[in-house]
């Protein structure tokens, strides 16, 4: 297991290192300068700037210097905040992100899984086509619509909830649960079908037949192997949840890092562009190790280590 | 069997009225703020609560003077920081730093006398060296500041930017000097009747050397980084979330301050700022076109003219086709379409059509009649004449179709201009194609500086107040021409007024070189910018301004909220 774990983190970096390259290169093809005052200056002035922030050099002595900062953890300075460093923005970006994305993916798969499970166990019930219902309203009506109503009826005509801002616990409530919406759509969804199909196998059939009782079978055997799909998909809906936090903080006036992501791409901020590229892709196989690894954890036959041996 | 649809159910019930108690937890608070605020009225206390609750699209991305180069960086400063004169409600230069000052005969020297009583908010005096050691960081090679060519005007500050130049660098030769400590002189390249208001802007202000070089790099980078000599102080700066201003008890004119307390959240999305102000935790909000109409009949809504001016580049030197060479052509692209019925139905904003390129209400002359009303308007939608233009035109091109491209931004409201345009266009000028290429703003400016298109959506703020601000633009290769206009006597006209000792002679000469540009129709103008929003009556008396920074909130006051 810890050689296999050695050689991921090995493989991770190796995939940040292709990562930063080719967005570094792809970025310097993007037209226009970082400068926020680009329409007003002159040219005598932009070569001075440009010499100033080192982007008068060729682009590959670009890509080492940066390289070398980027060894260092040094994610250079932000040309949107004056003074300010990449790695500041992301520190104190990422805990609004961070808070209200996994509040969303514990409450969603939460009720997800409750939704599914009830589902399977009344086939063919109110509660299933209720509950499948919804899971199709959930998975068709983006994040965004649905915070947007939230904050109309519920902040506004309603006044139970704050409008927005981040505050205190109450202001986390409306994102996280306008987030939530499409995982709870996603996990119940797959948890019924898992469910169905497992609770019509042989060794249901047998364990029921030996004696063991009808709920300790579904928790036991029923849920358990179930999770397996769930934790699949819990790697890329998490990272679904991080671009759909990006319009949902931005909704809420939450101080949170993911506006960063899309805008610094139109601003030409160099720095911030690689700063949350490569901070996202950290993030995304991250999650995918800790996914493989959760595997073993759940299912035996899925021992990451066990066919080298 | 039973037991695991009990504990089914439990769960959901659990989870329901975790989500429930968290709603009537916050209905809780918000009642009990309501009463809070009816307590204080209660109170009767002769004054109201002098607290403004307003929201900004942006972080502030700088509140170092010397680097700051966006409207929100400004309007903060202008808040907290003062420079020699700031500007007063009607936009006129009021004394700030300064006491007042003297000029010499040809107006090229400015003496200006420091207030004692300008103070730090460290206690300390305002002194002319904070004066001269903020202007000559600004302009070092070391801080190049993205808008150090704002100081233009003094004498030296283009050749100490220009990389090569024998003076590069040298940040002491500067036409600036501290005779004493109160008192400071200016030297300028040619006299600049609007000096006196530049002076108000972010670059001019004072920085205290001792202060700046203590805090080192961490100056001006949090709310205790800095030290404020304006109206307000930062008294709290949450990054991304929002500040707080709080009343300067060290600033000289304290007793004109009537706001106690400031607080801005910065909010992006114009729905949530909507909401926001109807649930009254705003007393302010701007609309986007699309909440006009919802709003139209509202008693608190406003609109209100800028000084932007938005026009068409017409680009003669494009690579793709020579027609904007031809005057003809270009005029009656310029009678083609009906302005005013695009501001009406595209902007509704409180834009207006725009038919000049120094906008109006912006710059009184020396006679004190506005630049615009005395030049008045150039052209206008004429479809009889432009197409008699149009058939002249195309017989001198020997052509009978012109493809032409419009370079356009990438906003929604920018996308209807483009195909409003191209419709009329094509509709009113027989043989004209018109493809758009929207581009994000960036991309746009490059392609602009570039002149790779044919036309071209541009848009033009005011750095100072004077219409030279938009008339030297189209000198002949001047760096924001960027469409090959070239008119020796237009050269000449703005030339000679940049050297003129007398302001009513300088007058005459830019309003002769707005005329020779529409003759040329070098350009054809848009319209001229106007904003709308929401603003509760009780909130009385912001300042708004038309260049530099949008708003003082220095003789703001709150009158009648209970």
């Amino acid at each position: 297991m810890l050689r296999y774990i050695t050689k991921r983190v090995f493989a991770m970096f190796l995939t940040l290192l292709i990562i930063a390259t080719i967005t570094f290169f792809l970025m310097k093809l993007l037209p226009g300068s970082p400068f926020n005052n680009q329409e007003k200056l002159t040219e005598s002035q932009r070569y001075a700037l440009n010499e100033k922030y080192g982007l008068n050099d060729p682009v590959p002595v670009q890509y080492i210097n940066y390289l070398g900062k980027l060894a260092q953890g040094d994610l250079g300075y932000t040309f949107q905040f004056d003074g300010r460093t990449v790695n500041s923005m992301i520190a104190n970006g990422m805990g609004p992100s961070a808070t209200v994305g996994f509040e969303a993916l514990v409450f969603g798969t939460l009720v997800g899984l409750i939704l599914g499970i009830a589902a399977a166990l009344k086939h063919n019930s109110f509660i299933d086509y209720g509950a499948m219902v919804m899971a199709v309203f959930g998975i068709a009506i983006p994040s965004f619509v649905f915070a947007g109503l939230l904050q109309y009826y519920v902040g506004v005509k309603l006044g139970w909830l704050p409008v927005a801002f981040w505050n205190g616990p109450e202001y986390h409530i409306m994102p996280a649960f306008s987030l939530s919406v499409g995982v709870i759509a996603t996990v119940a969804r797959f948890m019924r079908t898992e469910m169905l199909e497992i609770l019509g196998t042989d060794y249901i059939l047998m364990a029921r037949s030996k004696g063991i009782s009808k709920q300790a079978v579904i928790i036991k055997h029923c849920v358990r192997n179930s999770m397996i799909p769930i934790i699949t998909i819990l790697g890329p809906m998490a990272i679904g949840l991080i671009t759909g936090s990006l319009v949902i903080e931005n909704i809420f006036a939450i101080p949170g890092i993911g506006e960063q992501f899309v805008k610094s791409i139109n601003l030409n901020d160099y720095p911030v562009i690689m700063g949350t590229t490569l901070f996202y892709s950290f993030l995304i196989i991250v999650i995918i190790l800790v996914v493989d690894i959760l595997y073993g954890i759940i299912d035996p036959r899925i021992r990451v280590a066990g066919g080298k041996s | 069997m039973k037991k695991s649809k009990w504990s089914l159910l439990l769960t959901l019930v659990l989870v329901l009225s975790m989500f429930l108690a968290a709603c009537s937890g916050g209905e809780k608070k918000e009642t009990g703020e309501k009463k809070g605020g009816n307590e204080g009225d209660k109170t009767e206390k002769p004054a109201e609560p002098q607290v403004l609750n307003i929201l900004d699209g942006e972080e502030i991305p700088s509140m170092d003077s010397s680097q700051a180069t966006d409207s929100v960086s400004f309007e903060v400063m202008n808040n907290v920081m003062e420079g020699l004169y700031r500007l007063d409600k009607d936009n006129k230069p009021t004394p700030g730093v300064a006491l007042e000052h003297k000029t010499n005969e040809d107006g090229t020297v400015y003496t200006f006398t420091l207030n004692p009583e300008a103070k730090w908010s460290d206690g300390s005096k305002v002194t002319a060296n904070d004066f001269v050691y903020s202007w000559r960081k600004a302009l070092h090679p070391d801080t190049l500041s993205e808008y150090a060519y704002i100081m233009g005007p003094v004498k030296n500050a283009n050749a100490i930017q220009t990389d090569g130049d024998p003076l590069f660098g040298k940040v002491e030769e500067l036409g600036v000097k501290a005779v004493d400590e109160s008192t400071l002189e200016v030297t300028l390249e040619a006299p600049a009747p609007y000096f006196l208001g530049l002076t108000g802007f972010a670059t001019f202000y004072p920085q205290k050397e001792e202060f700046v070089k203590a805090q080192g790099d961490k100056y001006a980078l949090e709310a205790n980084t800095l030290l404020y000599n304006g109206p307000f102080v930062l008294n709290e700066w949450k990054h991304n979330e929002g500040w707080q201003y709080k009343k300067n008890d060290n600033y000289w004119d304290k007793d004109a301050v009537k706001l106690d307390e400031i607080n801005v959240k910065i909010v992006k999305d114009v729905a949530t700022s909507v909401n926001l102000y109807e649930t009254g935790q705003t007393d302010i909000t701007g609309l986007s076109m699309e909440y006009v109409d919802q709003y139209k009949d509202h008693e608190d809504l406003y609109t209100r003219g800028e000084a932007t001016v938005f026009f068409l580049r017409l680009n003669q030197n494009s690579k793709n086709s020579d027609a904007l060479k031809n005057a003809n052509i270009r005029k009656a692209i310029d009678m083609a379409y009906d302005k005013q019925s695009m501001v009406d139905v595209l902007l509704n904003n409180g834009s207006t059509p725009a038919y000049y390129l120094v906008p109006g209400e912006f710059t009184p002359g020396p006679d004190g009649e506005d630049f615009r009303k005395t030049n008045g308007n150039f052209g206008g939608y004429d479809l009889e004449k432009a197409k008699e233009l149009w058939a002249a035109g195309l017989k001198e091109l020997g052509k009978e179709t012109v493809e032409l491209e419009l370079l356009n931004y990438d906003s929604d409201g920018a996308k209807k201009m483009g195909e409003f345009f191209k419709n009329q266009l094509e509709k009113n000028l027989p043989g004209i194609k018109v493809s758009i290429k929207a581009q994000p703003f960036k991309q746009k400016l490059e392609l602009e500086s570039k002149g790779e298109y044919d036309f071209s959506y541009a848009g033009w703020g005011p750095d100072y107040q004077d219409p030279m601000t938009f008339l030297d633009m189209f000198v002949t290769d001047g760096a924001h021409n960027q469409m090959g206009y070239s008119n020796p006597d237009y050269d000449k006209l703005i030339n000679d007024a940049k050297k003129e000792m007398d302001q009513e002679k300088r007058w005459e000469m830019m309003l002769e070189a707005e005329k020779v540009l529409f003759e040329d129709q070098a350009i054809s103008p848009l319209y001229q910018r106007g904003v709308t929003g929401l603003q509760k009556p009780y909130v009385k008396d912001l300042a708004h301004h038309l260049f530099g920074a949008d708003v003082s909130y220095k003789w703001a006051y709150i009158e009648g909220k209970q």
